[in-house]
């Protein structure tokens, strides 16, 4: 009997695939809370949202404040500026002006170039990035590379006439 | 007493075995210049950083809010601080310098060609760990270029399909470069030096198996050879003096012109530096990856740049011996691709223009055209070559070392 299970060949095989690859599971699953655990931490995601005060930042003015230790612009627009921006569709990734605002006198965008992650400087029109020369027009809209992308639009919302959240839709 | 020491452990393991064979008696070609030195002193180079890393370590902090003080404490209060600082951060600047020199002396003789493939790989590997070491490295400071040039460098991985995001997330463990990142890097950035210390050990085994290659591109058998020991000791001595004297220059008088001003501003992740440039030694990779106007293309075309040279041993099809000294089509391309990196170093560093861009998309052009026309161009050569039949300079060579070789083997003889 015992040997006649030891001469079994296909049996064998069989023993050894399945010890592989419970042993190959076994390894994976192993490594799952290495590689979890350079995610981002407890504390780090608690620091979802930030409230912001508006009644300070003058017409044409801007403000950067810190979300998720990212900048945040607030762009307090100018009818200029709010006309000039409805006109035009953006560049790159064309999209309305009134897509990317709540009320169009607050422009609010994080202000990380979507390409490397640099701050764009206010300059002129809407922000250049001196990193590798990306431009973004007063909607935060990509008009010149290499930027692949539209400045993003963080999820907020007005609590008050002046006051918004920043983090939550 | 000593001798039977050696013996008690001669028993138990090769070590007088191992000396002779692989350290003194190492059989080494007689021709080979001074730019064989550059192996030897990157092996210098690597235990220098190790040293002073190690020392470094003791008394720096890994945490966003008292690194760049602490990096402060080490310059002002550590006894001889300053000393450690400047050899580490010099160091990693004479890593690259010798590590490329190294290269190009591989590239310039053909050393990369068959049975030198998997040592030229080995090196490959070696460099990406070293480019991987110093780019961690440099965070540490946390000064503006820290921060800048680790969250652009990050940001790169945003170019992975589909999950990019989640894994610049995951490498920064944070939504941007913050405490999780600098503490990761710390730690890596001390793990790393061994695993080149590791792969150092394979380069060598690697190079202990096929020998170094020489001027001549001529192999020979390993009686003709000469010993390491004296004759390349001491040349490698003195070529570490040379190099010795080039570092301390900079270790002693211009500690500072290899760290960028703005690094000793502490890092602030609401506004980034104007201009932002990486280390003198990933300009020319920097260059390439601007020229490109689309993000993943520019990545890729990055990441390919460096990854290409691994390909050598195939694009350079040419069995002519010797490498450039006797290819002058080779040579061209050689002189060519240098004066084309030296032109990406410098658009790498400038701020961007249209005319800088319009100048570094011609150079990366020509950067990736000279790989891809090396296969054609060395076939090409060496068929021209052939028919041309041997110059009298190698003709003359060629003599030379067989009237050596025989007069060599008639004293054996006579022995």
């Amino acid at each position: 009997m015992v040997t006649e299970a030891l001469n079994d060949g296909d049996r064998r095989n069989f023993l050894i695939k399945l010890t592989s690859v419970v042993g190959g599971a076994g390894v994976a699953a192993t490594c799952v809370p290495f590689v979890a655990s350079m995610n981002p931490s407890s504390d780090v995601l608690a620091k979802a949202e930030t409230e912001v005060d508006l009644t300070h930042i003058t017409l044409g003015g801007m403000h950067t404040v810190a979300w998720q230790g990212k900048p945040v612009f607030i762009l307090h627009r100018t009818p200029e500026q709010i006309k000039a921006s409805a006109e035009s569709n953006g560049g790159l990734q064309p999209e309305a002006d009134s897509k990317r605002v709540q009320k169009p006198e607050w422009l609010v965008v994080i202000g990380v170039c979507t390409h490397m992650g640099c701050v764009p400087n206010k300059e002129g029109p809407g922000w250049e990035c001196h990193c590798h020369g990306s431009q973004y027009d007063d909607s935060g809209r990509v008009i010149r590379g290499p930027a692949p992308k539209n400045l993003e639009v963080p999820p907020y919302h007005f609590v008050a006439d002046n006051k918004i959240v920043i983090g939550k839709a | 007493m000593p001798h039977r020491i050696i013996n008690w452990i001669d028993q138990r393991f090769p070590l007088t075995s191992f000396v002779k064979h692989e350290l003194t008696g190492y059989p080494t070609p007689r021709n080979l210049s001074y730019w064989w030195n550059f192996g030897f002193l990157a092996g210098f180079v690597l235990m220098l950083q190790v040293a002073t890393g190690i020392f470094l370590a003791m008394h720096y902090k890994a945490d966003i809010a008292m690194s760049f003080d602490s990096i402060q404490h080490i310059m002002r209060d550590v006894n001889y601080g300053w000393l450690l600082r400047y050899l580490h951060s010099t160091g990693a600047s004479a890593f690259f310098f010798v590590i490329f020199i190294h290269m190009a002396r591989t590239l310039y003789y053909g050393s990369y060609r068959a049975p030198r493939e998997l040592l030229w790989w080995t090196g490959q590997g070696l460099l990406l760990l070293l480019m991987g070491t110093a780019f961690m490295g440099y965070l540490l400071p946390w000064g503006q270029m820290s921060f800048w040039g680790a969250t652009v460098i990050t940001n790169l991985f945003r170019a992975t399909p589909f999950i990019g995001d989640q894994v610049v997330i995951w490498l920064r463990g944070d939504y941007t470069v913050g405490d999780a990142t600098l503490t990761r890097f710390f730690a890596l950035h001390y793990l790393f030096p061994f695993l080149i210390i590791g792969a150092v050990i394979v380069h060598l085994v690697a190079l202990h198996t096929v020998k170094s290659s020489n001027p001549s591109g001529i192999n020979l058998q390993d009686k003709d050879n000469i010993p390491f020991h004296p004759y390349f000791t001491i040349k490698d001595l003195y070529g570490l003096g040379l190099f010795l004297m080039l570092y301390s220059v900079f270790v002693f008088f211009m500690p500072d012109s290899l760290i960028e001003p703005a690094n000793n501003i502490p890092a602030n992740p609401m506004v980034t530096p104007n201009h932002i440039v990486p280390e003198w030694y990933f300009l020319p990779f920097y260059a390439i990856l601007r020229s490109v106007p689309n993000m993943v293309g520019g990545v890729v075309a990055m990441g390919v740049s460096v990854l290409i040279f691994a390909f050598m041993p195939y694009l350079d099809r040419s069995r002519i011996p010797g490498g450039a000294h006797y290819r002058p089509m080779f040579r061209g391309l050689f002189y060519f691709f240098a004066i084309d990196m030296g032109v990406l170093g410098y658009i790498g560093y400038i701020p961007p223009t249209e005319q800088s861009i319009l100048i570094g998309q011609v150079a990366t052009f020509i950067y990736f055209t000279l790989f891809l026309i090396l296969p054609f161009l060395s076939k090409f050569e060496e068929r021209w070559l052939m028919k041309r039949g041997l110059t009298p300079e190698i003709e003359a060579l060629i003599a030379s070392e067989a009237k050596e070789i025989s007069e060599k083997s008639k004293k054996r003889s006579k022995r």
